[in-house]
């Protein structure tokens, strides 16, 4: 039987969307709802399709669909799923229903933007962020990269805070220019193919394995590398998310942060490993210096932050740095971790923004850390998942976060001793300022002007309940994602591998390729 | 010179030369037209002209294309090797001719502005003067614009077909010259217009003079104006370089002024911002494709052997005429100046297509020209529409909130921003693809680096006037749209949808230009 799963789970928010937008004035209400009943479906197709996968399948990608699109460029409309993409696509669907939930109040009918605008946004974004996950043709992935900045500023830029209109620019002119940048890459990569095999292609099977010349690879992984630096986002590419994670709304927040910016390490893992094996080597220990120094600034620069999203912000650039160096490590345990992290950082990301917009729409949408304080008594529950949210930033054992973590710094350590022992003093000051945020806001005295303060509704309850749960759950029994991400993640290094016939990883115990040394 | 030609006229007998009719069909369709467009002129009483004039042009420009597309598969040069009628020619003259189409129906637009359309009433009567205003209010309208189009069409027909040097002059002039009228005539602001009409005359007279000068080097290198012969005269005496080498940047001169590439582009937003605005739309879009398609003739025909002098020259003026068009378009105010240094920008893309020297070239620069026509066509639709008491609300400060007046039209004219900038899923996303494309595969890998840095550069100004539609509330300086007659939603719908079609399902015309092949020679 042969469903097109992946083009059915983009077309239905698409289908969403259009209905949304094409819903008369004033009828933000039925908005909210059609939007989410729309998320609710593709989550629940999201699983049905999830549930037929094979972890050990001999194939690289399943639920695969391939038609021509521009022959004359060797470009088709290819889709189709491994492990990792697999996971991060779950990821996408079940936070987007999330968010609609959280974000029910974010955009009232009358304020600047309509409401049937935001929520038709939130679900092209969602179909777009199924389909750069799906693609399975470089073109393709390259067109859903691109296009996703567009509902992502609009986002920005119409629902956003005071200065949203700097933050929306600031973050389309960086995408840009590492999507350009891509782009060039892009051509020349079409161009080898071109000249190599004869007939150029985007395909990524065949693009793999693809004799490139040294030199060649390595500016063409650069092309590549920058667009995902820029995204994910790596020091010193990062100036633009504290701001756009600072003006937009929680909910966008989320979105950008826990999936968008995956598109960034994903990309990593998927196209420049696979596709430029030697030039990955070569700048291993640039991209791993990079990291090192994005784990350090984001963390301090989080611990002396007074504004939670910038803060928050802040974090994720730390935690983008973690997710980095399990990558570039070349080992199995450091990219399985690299991708644990990339679903756990989404939903802790999203736990800790949506509780965040839950204080800030309690005390006039300040995010202030200073107009809060001692929380906790007047909304235990809202401090409560907060709690949860922050412990689970910080990787306690028994959050999914610890398992990405654990296993990034493990594999860090099998590679270079050194990384990982510095790597590990970064988790010190993650603790550090995760505790801070807490102590400031939800213990002590109450803060005067919050006794009034609202606990969580239920509505609020609800979109965090399964945030909380998936951590807890994947925390403390994390086989179903290992599981499927595993064989994925030995794809690749066996493609690293077979492209380089003295690898100069050490042997790391699993990982069947320490054959050197 | 003289001596020679006598001695030619004594000794060759003259023979009538033979032309296939029907291949240079359309030419002759559109200079019919414009022949009894004149006489319409002089014979149709006024109230009359105006409808006469818009079936003529129209069923004119309706009955080329129906012939062109007949023509499809022809490959031969006819009038003693002065036309050449070859796939590319064909492909250029049917973009020519329905973006012509296009153009014609915003001129033909009454709706928009409460005067009457878009034309001085009466060119000739003076800025501000008493007779200017009785014959505005009197309902006057300028009908000569209309053989003016259908002028200036058959000289970008044959301009595009040209394969001699003094047909192609002729047919510079022949384009040339109604469009400094055109530029001339706008109703509104007509110091502007009429100042904007005498720089592109003056300028675009010395662009011609350089031209002509050059050919003369050219021919008497050669001894014929023919390019097939100039070839062969290339490859049989090389080494005689500095007539040729003077005589190709001479030549080359006239050609870039027309395309606005940087050095030669000062006039262009003078003259964009002049002239009206429909007028405006018809020569940002059609001189455009015509220049070009001459240029890849001249280049690809004549100069091929040539390749490795030219080349680097032409890498040179790409790489500033996206810089600097991009980089000036930054600081423009005015929407259609800003709209004009995007086309300089835009014309230094297409060389890097047309640099390339291959046949991929040569595809991806007619595909890359088609798109951009017809985006432009759309953007200037727009820019005609959105109006204050004065007229065209062209201040960028006028289209602040925009998005929140009116949703429909601030959405395409996005789109059309969105295509230029280069976006995926636009058509203009598709050109810059086909056409760095080409250019890695010729090894100028380095400019389309330029290129991409142009793009990054261009993209923020085009990004900017989309902030400030959507992400500002409007003022009481903010204009209104107006609601066009159905000329303007035809052309605009058009735009539109071929907009979203080469930018989703580039495919059929990509077929079409590979499958329009080389040049003939």
């Amino acid at each position: 039987m042969n469903v097109p799963w992946l083009t059915i789970l983009m077309v239905v928010p698409l289908a969403g969307s259009v209905l949304v937008a094409f819903l008369p004035k004033g009828r933000g209400l039925l908005a909210k709802q059609v939007a989410f009943a729309f998320s609710l479906v593709t989550l629940a197709l999201t699983v049905a399709m999830a549930l037929q996968f094979s972890a050990d399948s001999a194939e690289r990608f399943q639920f695969v669909e391939s038609h021509p699109w521009i022959p004359a460029f060797g470009i088709s409309y290819a889709v189709g799923v491994d492990g990792i993409s697999l996971v991060l696509i779950a990821l996408a669907a079940t936070l987007v229903p999330v968010v609609i939930l959280a974000g029910w109040n974010d955009v009232d009918e009358g304020s600047r933007g309509s409401v049937k605008g935001y929520f038709a946004l939130v679900l092209v974004l969602e179909a777009l962020m199924i389909g750069v996950f799906a693609a399975t043709d470089v073109f393709l992935f390259y067109v859903f990269f691109e296009v996703m900045l567009i509902p992502t500023y609009f986002l920005i830029g119409r629902f956003g805070g005071p200065q949203r209109s700097y933050a929306a620019v600031k973050f389309l002119i960086y995408s840009l220019v590492g999507g350009l940048l891509m782009l060039a890459a892009l051509i020349g990569l079409y161009v080898v193919s071109a000249q190599v095999t004869g007939t150029g292609t985007f395909d990524f099977g065949a693009l793999v394995g693809l004799e490139i010349d040294p030199d060649l690879q390595k500016l063409l992984f650069l092309g590549f590398f920058l667009a995902f630096a820029i995204k994910a986002p790596l020091w010193p590419f990062h100036t633009w998310l504290p701001d756009a994670a600072a003006e937009a709304k929680p909910g966008t927040s989320v979105l950008l942060i826990g999936v968008l910016d995956k598109v960034g390490t994903f990309g990593m893992i998927r196209y420049c490993l696979e596709i430029f094996p030697a030039a990955s080597e070569f700048y291993a220990p640039i991209v791993i210096a990079l990291a090192l120094i994005g784990i350090f600034y984001g963390a301090l620069l989080a611990l002396r932050q007074h504004d939670m999203k910038r803060l928050f912000a802040y974090s994720s650039m730390s935690h983008f740095g973690f997710i980095t160096l399990g990558i570039f490590v070349f080992t199995t345990q450091g990219q399985s971790g690299s991708v644990v992290y990339m679903v756990a950082h989404g939903l802790s990301t999203a736990a800790l923004f949506l509780t965040a917009g839950f204080l800030m729409v309690r005390v006039h949408g300040s995010s202030l850390l200073s107009d809060y304080g001692g929380v906790n008594k007047a909304a235990p529950v809202l401090a409560g998942f907060f709690l949860v949210a922050a412990l689970s930033s910080l990787a306690l054992p028994g959050m999914v976060s610890f398992v990405g973590e654990f296993l990034v710094l493990l594999g860090a350590f099998e590679r270079y001793m050194w990384v990982g022992a510095v790597a590990t003093v970064g988790i010190v000051i993650t603790a550090a300022y995760v505790l801070r945020v807490y102590q400031k806001s939800m213990t002590g005295p109450l803060k005067p002007g919050l006794e009034g303060m609202r606990d969580l509704g239920g509505r609020e309850v609800t979109s965090l309940v399964p945030i909380a749960v998936l951590t807890i759950v994947l925390g403390f029994f994390p086989a179903p994602l290992l599981n499927v991400i595993n064989p994925a993640v030995d794809r690749v290094m066996s493609t690293v591998g077979m492209t380089d016939p003295t690898p100069t990883i050490s042997s790391t115990g699993t990982s069947s390729e320490g054959s050197g040394q | 010179m003289s001596a020679p030609a006598l001695v030619m006229a004594a000794e060759v007998q003259f023979t009538l030369p033979s032309v296939n009719y029907y291949a240079i069909a359309p030419i002759l369709i559109l200079f019919g037209a414009a022949v009894v467009s004149v006489l319409v002129e002089a014979f149709v009483p006024r109230g009359g002209r105006r409808p006469t004039q818009l079936v003529l042009v129209i069923g004119a420009i309706v009955a080329a294309l129906v012939v062109t597309v007949d023509l499809r598969g022809t490959r031969l040069i006819t009038g003693e090797g002065a036309i050449a009628v070859d796939g590319p020619t064909l492909v250029l003259w049917g973009a020519l001719l329905v973006v012509g189409l296009l153009a014609t129906f915003l001129m033909a637009e009454r709706s928009v502005d409460p005067l009457g359309d878009a034309f001085a009433p009466r060119a000739s009567a003076l800025p501000g003067s008493e007779d200017e205003q009785q014959f505005t209010k009197r309902g006057f309208l300028q009908t000569e614009v209309w053989p003016f189009l259908l002028f200036a069409l058959t000289g970008m027909l044959v301009f595009a077909a040209a394969n001699d040097f003094l047909l192609m002059f002729v047919a510079l002039e022949v384009m040339s010259l109604p469009l400094y009228l055109l530029a001339g005539m706008a109703r509104r602001r007509r110091l502007l217009s009429q100042e904007a009409a005498l720089k592109y005359f003056l300028l675009g007279a010395f662009s011609s003079a350089f031209f002509l000068y050059g050919a003369a080097l050219l021919y008497g290198y050669s001894g014929s104006v023919n390019f097939v012969i100039l070839s062969e005269t290339l490859a049989a005496k090389p080494g005689e370089g500095t007539l040729v080498a003077v005589g190709v940047a001479l030549v080359m001169v006239g050609l870039l002024f027309k395309i606005a590439a940087v050095p030669f582009h000062q006039w262009t937003p003078d003259v964009y911002q002049g002239a009206p605005t429909p007028v405006t739309a018809f020569m940002a879009a059609t001189v455009k494709i015509a220049a070009f398609a001459a240029m890849l003739r001249l280049l690809y025909v004549s100069l091929g052997g040539l390749r490795w002098d030219w080349t680097p020259m032409l890498w040179i003026i790409a790489g500033l005429t996206m810089v600097i068009g991009s980089v000036l378009a930054i600081t423009q105010t005015d929407i259609k100046r800003m709209l004009a240094y995007s086309s300089i920008a835009q014309a230094g893309f297409i060389l890097i297509g047309v640099v390339a020297a291959s046949p991929e070239g040569l595809a991806s620069s007619i595909f890359y020209l088609i798109a951009y026509a017809f985006t432009t066509i759309g953007t200037f639709a727009v820019v005609s529409m959105v109006r204050n008491a004065s007229g065209e609300a062209t201040s960028l400060s006028a289209w602040v909130g925009l998005g929140k007046k009116s949703p429909v039209i601030a959405a395409v004219f996005s789109l059309f921003l969105l295509s230029l900038a280069g976006i995926p899923l636009t058509s203009g996303f598709v050109g810059k693809f086909a056409v760095f494309s080409a250019g890695i595969a010729s090894g100028a890998a380095w400019l389309v680096v330029v290129g991409v840095i142009a793009s990054i550069i261009a993209a923020f100004f085009y990004v900017r006037v989309i902030v400030l539609m959507y992400f500002s509330e409007p003022t009481e300086d903010t204009a209104s749209v107006v609601i066009p007659s159905t000329f303007t939603t035809i052309a605009l719908t058009a735009a539109t949808v071929m907009t979203i079609a080469l930018g989703v399902f580039p495919q059929w015309l990509l077929d079409i230009v590979e499958q329009a092949g080389v040049f003939v020679r």
